[in-house]
């Protein structure tokens, strides 16, 4: 039975602030309730387009802050960049514009039980997730290094967040215009290796995801991957956003994201067949 | 005596209308049921509304085995719709009715279990097996139309003798008395054709409509949108073909129940269809952009028919048939 706190609510939530941080926008929405329920690694989802909108699908994002004692009461804070027409509706809202939220969504990030070295990885905007993450783990007495990489500086987030977040921050572009050069994996061995670490949580894109679940497999580190999987509704109902995950009983399923996710074990998920249905997944041979 | 005052946006819906409907031999309290594939087996959405205070929850077609469905991507946004190739991913109904069914009885939910099948025989042993679990369900619907089979010769509902054999064994599945309603697709030259057919071989009343078969390309990689090339088109893009089938079926069978869907995102939509001659209405893909969309509608339409001098459901279902002299049929 799932008590209280983790069932999602739906409020109408009320823009506070929206500001530009690099590529990205930043916003903050009183969505009173939601916030004290939320833990790290949970979403929201958000109606697009206002009432009689043409956009029927909820747009996922992850909590990238909850504050439950704000100014305007409780208030989230989600990171975006603009993709498409949803995003771009959502970038023009103003501050105390209305905004449908249903939350907190998924399944919070495993936290261990006793102090752990833990590295936290996050690739572009997707790092959102990590710093309330960094807060709980090191308020658990965890060391906590972080890795923040992307393709170019714009793209970037978090770099005063991670420091104040983490014990150790590195930086990683594609570019070299700030921190090291190359991809977070080009530098992972390394980090690894010089922090001891036990554990690994890593939110960004799917082949990263893959990369460093391959990397922390080799090296036994277990690995939480928070994936960005597409959402139609975000609560469990519409079964788009499905990924072959092995469970505890070896059997592969069609997972969904946003009720058993978002973060997975990384040597659980399926990687290579992200896209279909792996020989053997569980109701696959029925045609 | 206090007069009564009648807001006209009472969110509670207006407890003053009479919103009972019946679908053959079942009766309901309320017009307004979830939509198959919409609404899962309900778990999820309990936590938005109260699962008995709508009409009925339609389960997610259920089929005999486990099943894993299409690969992903299974979905594309499109104008006021989505295109979703799903493929009945489910656990098989034998599980399905040992966990999910007992789940949702508890909560007081009347359950309307929607199946489906690879071939006839299949949709004779599902039902068979649903059956089983005695009056904990309250109808069956009997999808026959779902676009996102890899056989387009296996969507029963395109072709009138397949529907109808399927029905058939069906209905000898459950007996009957048992309320059993057929799921009809709006991709046919004549779907009246069809409903004519699935009613002849014993079909209590029907659904209408299930999505329509459409597709997206992506035009920045130039490949289909969805793994499974095309899918179902839902969403109010497609509610003036959902109430026009309902129209022409409700036309040349008054007496046939009809449960009504197809993009009702309000209760002016749902109204539209009552007023077209369903006597209740499923709410689907509205409930990804609001979960708790099933309880707002409700009330919404209960509003409405106060508004517009109704005092209650039945004086409104096919109230669009008459003519302005009040008259039954319009040509």
């Amino acid at each position: 039975m799932k008590s209280i706190l983790t069932t999602p609510l739906q409020v109408r939530g009320e823009v506070i602030s929206i500001k530009r941080v690099g590529e990205y926008f930043q916003m903050a929405i009183a969505a009173p309730g939601i916030a004290e329920r939320t833990r790290p690694g949970q979403f929201v989802a958000l109606g697009i387009g206002g009432e009689g909108s043409s956009m029927l699908l909820r747009r996922a994002f992850s909590i990238y802050a909850a504050d439950e004692r704000g100014v305007f009461g409780g208030t989230i804070e989600i990171l975006f960049a603009i993709q498409g027409a949803g995003t771009k509706w959502l970038a023009q809202l103003q501050t105390h514009s209305s905004v449908d939220v249903v939350g907190p969504l998924g399944t919070p990030f495993p936290i261990p039980a006793t102090p752990t070295k833990a590295l936290l990885i996050g690739g572009g905007y997707g790092a959102a997730p990590l710093f309330s993450l960094a807060e709980l783990l090191r308020s658990r007495g965890c060391r906590v290094e972080m890795v923040l990489g992307a393709a170019s500086g714009a793209r970037l987030f978090g770099m005063v967040e991670g420091r104040r977040a983490a014990t150790q921050l590195t930086l990683v572009t594609e570019d070299a215009s700030i921190g090291l050069h190359g991809r977070v994996t080009d530098h992972l061995a390394e980090i690894v290796e010089r922090s001891e670490t036990e554990l690994i949580y890593a939110c960004g894109p799917m082949g990263m995801l893959q990369a460093i679940s391959i990397f922390a497999e080799a090296r036994s580190i277990p690995t939480q991957c928070l994936v960005e999987e597409e959402m139609a509704c975000g609560i469990g109902v519409c079964m788009t956003c499905v990924l072959p995950v092995r469970g505890s009983d070896d059997i592969i399923r069609m997972t969904r994201a946003c009720v058993s996710g978002p973060s997975f074990d990384g040597n659980k998920v399926i990687w290579d067949s992200i896209g279909s249905i792996p020989v053997g997944t569980y109701g696959s041979d029925i045609s | 005596m206090a007069l009564k005052v009648v807001s006209r946006k009472s969110p509670e819906g207006n407890s003053s209308v009479d919103l009972r409907t019946s679908l053959g031999s079942l009766s309901l309290p309320s017009p307004i049921l979830t939509a198959s594939g919409c609404a899962g087996s309900g778990k999820e959405l309990s936590a938005f509304f109260d699962l008995s205070k709508i009409g009925a929850v339609v389960t997610k077609s259920i089929m005999a085995s486990p099943r894993s469905g299409r690969a992903t991507p299974r979905m594309a946004e499109t104008p006021s719709g989505m295109l979703n190739s799903i493929g009945l991913q489910g656990p098989g109904v034998e599980m399905f009715m040992n966990e999910d069914v007992p789940w949702l009885n508890q909560t007081g939910a009347r359950i309307i279990v929607s199946i489906a099948g690879n071939s006839v025989e299949e949709f004779g042993r599902t039902a068979a097996r649903v059956r089983r679990a005695g009056d904990i369900v309250s109808a069956i619907e009997v999808n026959i139309s779902c676009p996102n089979v890899s056989n387009r010769g296996l969507v029963f509902a395109c072709d009138p003798i397949s529907a109808s054999e399927v029905i058939a064994v069906v209905r000898r599945s459950v007996g009957s008395q048992f309320p059993i309603f057929a799921k009809l697709s709006p991709d046919v030259t004549d779907i009246v054709a069809i409903a004519k057919s699935c009613v002849a071989a014993g079909a209590t009343g029907l659904a209408m409509i299930n999505t329509l078969l459409g597709m997206v390309i992506d035009t920045k990689t130039m490949r289909p949108k969805v793994a499974g090339v095309t899918g179902g088109l839902s969403g109010p893009a497609i509610r003036p073909v959902g109430v026009r089938a309902v129209w022409q079926v409700h036309e040349a069978m008054p007496q046939i129940p009809i449960i009504g869907m197809g993009g009702i995102m309000n209760g002016v939509d749902a109204f539209e269809y009552i007023l077209a001659g369903a006597s209740a209405v499923s709410i689907g893909t509205a409930t990804f952009h609001d979960p708790g969309a099933p309880m707002r509608i409700q009330n919404e339409l209960s509003n409405i028919l106060v508004e517009r001098g109704f005092a209650s459901l039945k004086e409104a279902i096919a109230h669009g048939h008459r003519s302005v002299d009040g008259s039954e049929s319009v040509s």
